[in-house]
């Protein structure tokens, strides 16, 4: 009766993964989706801790650990989504993927040395349940390692790191991890205990250089391909266990994570391969490209001439970039165009597809401001508009704005789709500092003839602007 | 081998059919709703923690390497499921706001 009942309970939330990932895949229906998501999945927990019967009928046990264990993960879960800055998600999500890849390594984990001690040696046990033990454990390892460097590239604390040869490092330590798994599986020698060991650690150290070397802009594909990993990772544990929902939820996400990162990588006109290996942001392009920019000038303006400038004009072209969301900007963005278009200017936004941090980040960040929807405009459209616009207001954007993708094969983002800013009538770049973008390479279009800078922090230079637009 | 294929023959449909599933349930996103999506994802594949409910709660009362084990993967995947959907319904509920604008 109870195994009946939860074999129901398993269906629903089997159903609910399939329909909320595909409600989250359209802006109407996307916030249902995600409830729906989550309620079968506290159905599915709740239905495990119940009515869960192993091989032998009994019930499971240890609840007081059990509940400890869901209490104190989903109140910190919780807490953390909760608290979080709207600049600091992307990371967060990594971190929550890492957390999920360890989770799926511990499984394994513990399935082995159950195994091995149960039945005295793995003689006994077949080839296919140790190979999806080792499944778990490897890419759940790789998931975890890589989210928690993608976590730490993300905010600041982990800088970019890569050496000669690499990339052979990275073959060699895969190639072992699949040697000593098949060494395991095909002589099972006493020492399998201290092998698995070894494969854990070399998984781990696997998944820390694979990240590494991968720019920081990268990250957003690299955490969408770990996630997909932990999915996979998450479909062994369903296979160990013969559990539906576990299969259903993992490959679901392991093969939507895939396609995922993939869109992600079409939209930067880049391929994975690209991302994976092309070093990005290394060494001698910044470096020359720094030395060759430190010689030239750039003009600067004032905010009330750039407000006279605003007053003045037909059209306006906002670009957001991540300096925007550090700033936190977007209220007072909102504010800039609501007296700018008093004034009857028009104002619309340029998005480019992976401005900030992660694809859809502007979108995100100006909606919370209230701005509408048709004012803000996709990559292609944008560029005939920036072609028309008499300012371009450049609002921490950089590597996205860069003519160097254009016209600068040497360039390592040289293909990149970019929002041809240069055409407007005049470009004012708000800016920190002369600093280098996300990718690490100088910009060319800060000493472009129609281009002006105005220093100082996003927030502080529009309220500026809003204060003298309306004094005027 | 061959006959692991044929006792788990069940899951491997399951299998072949998500990966279909997945790809063409996903196919037409539009590029704003990368970000949601792929943390909506990272939520669904907290599903692992049944894996880490069942592990904690068949080991043995003095196994206590498996019990701490267990304990840390519950914690693990309870973080992945509960901060995962939370963080996603914040990022949506950016959007809703302009809907209802």
């Amino acid at each position: 009766m109870e195994l009946s009942l939860l074999t129901i309970i398993y269906l629903v939330a089997a159903v609910t993964f399939i329909l909320g990932l595909k409600m989250l895949s359209s802006p109407a229906s996307a916030r249902k989706g995600n409830l729906i998501a989550a309620f079968g999945m506290v159905l599915a927990i709740l239905g495990t801790i119940f009515f869960y019967r192993d091989e032998e009928g009994k019930v499971l046990h240890n609840y007081l650990w059990i509940f400890g264990g869901l209490a104190i993960g989903s109140g910190a879960g919780w807490v953390a989504a909760r608290k979080v800055k709207m600049t600091a998600m992307p990371e967060l999500v990594s971190l929550f993927n890492g957390m999920g890849g360890a989770c799926a390594a511990l499984i394994s984990l513990i399935e082995f040395n159950h195994l091995s001690h149960s039945a005295g040696n793995l003689s006994a046990v077949s080839g296919g349940t140790l190979l999806i033990i080792f499944l778990g454990l490897i890419i759940g390892s790789i998931s975890f390692a890589g989210s928690v460097v993608a976590w730490g590239k993300l905010n600041g604390r982990i800088k970019d790191f890569s050496f000669k040869g690499q990339h052979w490092i990275n073959f060699i330590i895969l190639a072992l991890v699949v040697f000593l798994v098949a060494f395991i599986l095909i002589s099972r020698p006493e020492t399998s205990g201290m092998l698995f060991y070894a494969v854990l650690f070399l998984s781990l150290l696997y998944g820390f250089f694979f990240v590494m070397p991968i720019g920081g802009a990268d990250m957003p594909v690299v955490i969408s391909l770990l996630n997909s990993f932990t999915g996979v990772a998450a479909a062994s544990g369903g296979f160990l266990y013969d559990n539906k929902a576990m299969l259903t939820g993992g490959i679901l996400v392991g093969a939507a994570g895939t396609l995922l990162t993939i869109l992600m990588c079409k939209a930067m006109n880049r391929s994975i391969f690209n991302v994976l290996v092309g070093n990005f942001g290394g060494g001698a392009a910044a470096a020359t490209g720094a030395a060759a920019g430190g010689a030239r000038a750039v003009k600067e303006i004032t905010a009330s001439d750039l407000a006279i400038n605003l007053n003045y004009s037909k059209s306006v072209v906002v670009v957001p970039g991540y300096g925007l969301a550090v700033a936190q900007a977007q209220k007072t963005v909102k504010e800039l165009e609501d007296v700018l278009e008093a004034n009857g200017v028009e104002v619309r936004y340029a998005i480019h597809p992976v401005a900030g941090r992660m694809p859809g980040h502007m979108n995100v960040l100006l909606a919370e401001a209230n701005v509408p929807y048709p004012k803000l405009v996709d990559l292609e459209e944008a560029n005939e508009m920036l072609a028309q616009a008499d300012v371009v207001l450049v609002l921490g954007a950089n590597d996205v704005v860069n003519p160097a993708a254009k016209d600068d094969p040497t360039s390592p983002i040289y293909g990149m789709p970019v929002l041809e800013v240069w055409n407007a009538k005049l470009v004012v770049v708000v800016k920190r500092s002369m600093g280098a973008g996300y990718a690490g390479i100088e910009n060319p279009l800060f000493f472009h003839d129609r281009t002006k800078m105005l220093f100082g922090d996003a927030k502080k230079v529009l309220q500026d602007l809003v204060n003298e637009v309306k004094a005027l | 081998m061959l006959d692991w294929i044929q006792n788990h023959q069940q899951i491997i449909y399951i299998v072949l059919l998500m990966v279909f599933l997945g790809i063409e349930v996903i196919g037409r996103v539009p590029s704003v709703l990368h970000t949601p999506l792929m943390s909506g994802a990272n939520a669904i594949h907290g599903v692992v923690i049944i894996g880490a409910i069942i592990v904690m709660g068949k080991a043995e009362p003095d196994n206590y390497l498996a019990l701490l084990l267990g304990f840390l993967a519950v914690i693990l995947g309870a973080l992945n499921v509960a901060g995962g959907f939370v963080v996603t319904d914040r990022m949506l509920e950016m959007f809703k706001q302009k809907k209802s604008k």
